[in-house]
């Protein structure tokens, strides 16, 4: 058959940018990047309120994503949320006096852990608990302040 | 009012008899593929036919797919001050949705009418017939191969839309309308789950290209053999090719997302 | 079953054989013999199922009562894989040539050996450059068959019906809309091939002349029975009108120049706009 040489490159061309695609939706587009388990560890962190944390969501710290959320479960005895999160054994030199935030990205993004390493000499390590915390911040709840205090401010200029 | 049953009744029979003929017909294909498979040559043909002509509609109307969800998405998102994730919006329904059924789509229209065309003329002008006579399994030649290609080349057209489509949301979004880029990307990783999208997304389109090659092929095999049933059959094969990926796409988005 | 001519020396034997297409009866009981290493004609007007005919002994299509044997096999009895090897050593010249379009002559004289043989692709070379010469288009081997005329196509096509070495072909109304000259040509290529290479014959045609000056034996066909059979003499001279006005090529005849319908005058006084068809009155045709 004519122009053989060609096709087959034409072929070839086409069939490695459909590769490339389906690479660029996997490690560009979807969290497979996190899907690939690397060495991670352990570590819990208690929260009076987790708001709408999922399973998956990132932990970060100074804004760059160091692990994810793994678990959220109840706690029935301190009516607490307890979360497990897995982070990167890379980033094995957190101080064990950390603190742990639950922040939303942006208005309506979604919501994620952030860290906030501490003074301690001491690491966090497999197993670990995170004590300091702040849970979720309820919009609803920021809200009703801002409005109270608005009002009171109001009722102050007024006197 | 008798008149009407015994359409129904005629309508349903022919039917059914079509769709026992397209089994059979499938399941002589997929036969037909253990021997075509030591021949890549044949193959790759079909794939030249079947994929790299389709590859110039795809891409470009990926980019300008991707590039209207960049601008819808960014007005109708800005209004709750969440352009921020644009990137996911875009990224999601090109991944779930639009990749595969957009792709599916013009595939019947460019691959699927051309492969019913070149099949029925093929019947029109006994070639079938002949190859028969000369001792060769016109399906089992003709056929799998390119059913094979038609298989293979929809997942691929799939990701290739829907990569030149998030590149042309990201060309509109973050390139003319100011969106953050790196919020583009991060949104869209940290909404995109590769089992539940980006897997489904491809199960998707390998499920339409096996029904869009099946109806292109088999309506090309089973023409009319004359000039008027080619014609006849390329049309039905984009129109049923159409009814039967948006209904597919829409048991296969329950199936999938619904949890 | 009446075999008038002993089974002994014939490849192909058609016995007591129907075959009808939806309500309309193609073939009714016909028994037919064709004879090793001769050329056997098949003739009759249009639409009486000639072509259906071969499509039967290649056991491409099933028929209702009656067998077909060739070489001593029943072709419809065969499985599949016994019915490809078959095949394998019958040659078909369809009427349009049927050659694959997508590839050019050289291809697709090579093919039937590349799918069936493992021969180097030299030999292939050697084998389809033979096979060109015979029908004397072996300067033709890089054209695409939709640069072929319709004589050259059919040779072409007749080059790859041999490919094979097969033991017989089946020539499908080889003659139909050639000019004079790729006629002559075609003609001459049946006869030498029959002759040099031993195969037998079945050539299918209602071209009168062409086909009895090549004939051994001519089988009449009209309205699914035998009419007439014979050498080529006898059926000229034979009494039946039928065969006669066939033959001849007379515009009325037993079979009439007009189609079935009601009295002219009337139908002209007639101001219904009803068709003027009438069923059954005068038969089909």
């Amino acid at each position: 058959m004519q122009h053989t040489s060609t096709q087959d490159t034409l072929v070839g061309l086409f069939v490695a940018a459909g590769i490339v695609g389906l690479l660029f939706l996997a490690l560009q587009v979807s969290n497979l990047s996190t899907f690939i388990e690397e060495d991670t560890y352990t570590v819990a962190a208690r929260f009076e309120n987790s708001g709408g944390l999922k399973v998956k969501s990132p932990v970060s710290v100074a804004g760059v994503k160091i692990g994810q959320v793994k678990a959220i479960s109840f706690d029935p005895t301190t009516y607490e949320s307890v979360v497990e999160m897995h982070i990167n054994a890379k980033y094995n030199t957190l101080p064990d006096d950390t603190s742990a935030s639950i922040f939303t990205a942006g208005l309506l993004g979604e919501q994620y852990v952030n860290l906030v390493p501490g003074g301690s000499e001491e690491y966090l390590k497999e197993g670990s608990t995170i004590e300091i915390t702040q849970s979720a911040i309820i919009l609803e709840k920021v809200i009703g302040q801002f409005l109270f205090k608005s009002a009171e401010e109001k009722a102050e200029t007024k006197k | 009012m008798t008149q009407f049953l015994q359409f129904l009744g005629r309508t349903t029979r022919t039917g059914f008899t079509k769709l026992g003929r397209g089994t059979f017909f499938l399941l002589h294909t997929l036969g037909g593929i253990g021997s075509i498979l030591p021949r890549p040559r044949l193959i790759l043909n079909q794939m030249y036919a079947v994929g790299v002509l389709s590859f110039l509609i795809i891409t470009i109307s990926g980019l300008f797919v991707g590039m209207v969800l960049g601008l819808q998405g960014f007005y109708i998102l800005s209004d709750f001050g969440a352009e921020e994730t644009l990137g996911l919006m875009v990224a999601a329904s090109l991944v779930r949705e639009l990749g595969p059924v957009v792709t599916a789509l013009l595939f019947a229209g460019r691959a699927g009418s051309a492969l019913t065309a070149e099949i029925g003329l093929m019947k029109a002008t006994e070639q079938l017939s002949g190859m028969e006579m000369m001792a060769v399994d016109p399906i089992k030649r003709i056929i799998s191969p390119r059913f094979l290609a038609g298989l293979l080349s929809m997942p691929l057209l799939a990701a290739l839309f829907s990569m030149i489509g998030i590149l042309g949301g990201h060309m509109v979004g973050v390139g003319l309308l100011g969106v953050d880029e790196g919020s583009y990307w991060s949104q869209m990783q940290a909404g995109i789950d590769f089992q539940d999208d980006i897997v489904n997304g491809v199960i998707k389109s390998i499920v339409f290209g096996f029904v869009a090659t099946w109806i292109a092929l088999f309506e090309g095999y089973d023409t009319i053999p004359t000039s008027e049933g080619v014609s006849r059959a390329t049309t039905r094969t984009v129109v049923n090719s159409a009814f039967s990926i948006l209904g597919l796409d829409f048991i296969l988005t329950a199936l999938m997302f619904g949890d | 079953m009446d075999n008038s001519v002993s089974s002994q020396n014939s490849l192909v034997s058609v016995h007591n054989l129907s075959f009808s297409r939806g309500n309309k009866k193609i073939f009714d009981d016909i028994s037919l013999e064709f004879e090793r290493g001769k050329i056997t004609a098949i003739m009759g007007p249009s639409g009486t199922g000639k072509t259906t005919l071969l499509k039967l002994i290649g056991g491409q299509l099933f028929p209702d009562h009656g067998s077909v044997t060739v070489d001593g096999q029943n072709v419809h009895r065969l499985r599949r894989s016994e019915l490809y090897n078959l095949r394998k050593r019958m040659g078909m010249l369809f009427q349009s040539g049927a050659l694959l379009t997508d590839m050019n002559v050289y291809d697709n004289v090579a093919f039937p050996l590349r799918e069936h043989t493992h021969l180097p692709e030299s030999m292939i070379r050697t084998l389809v450059l033979m096979k060109l010469q015979a029908v004397g288009l072996r300067g033709a081997r890089d054209l695409m068959p939709n640069e072929l005329s319709g004589g050259m196509a059919r040779r072409i096509a007749l080059a790859r019906a041999i490919a094979l070495d097969p033991m017989m072909i089946m020539y499908d109304e080889p003659f139909t809309g050639q000019d004079p000259i790729s006629m002559g040509a075609l003609v001459h290529l049946i006869k030498s091939l029959n002759n040099t290479l031993g195969l037998t014959s079945i050539i299918v045609s209602h071209d009168v002349h062409e086909t009895a000056a090549i004939s051994d034996y001519i089988y009449v066909l009209s309205e699914g029975k035998v009419v007439g059979q014979g050498t080529p003499k006898e059926i000229q001279q034979s009494e039946s009108e039928w065969v006669q006005q066939f033959m001849t090529g007379a515009a009325d005849g037993p079979v009439h120049f007009h189609y079935p319908a009601t009295d002219y005058v009337d139908d002209l006084l007639s101001s219904k706009k009803r068709s003027g068809r009438v069923s059954k009155r005068y038969g089909q045709l």
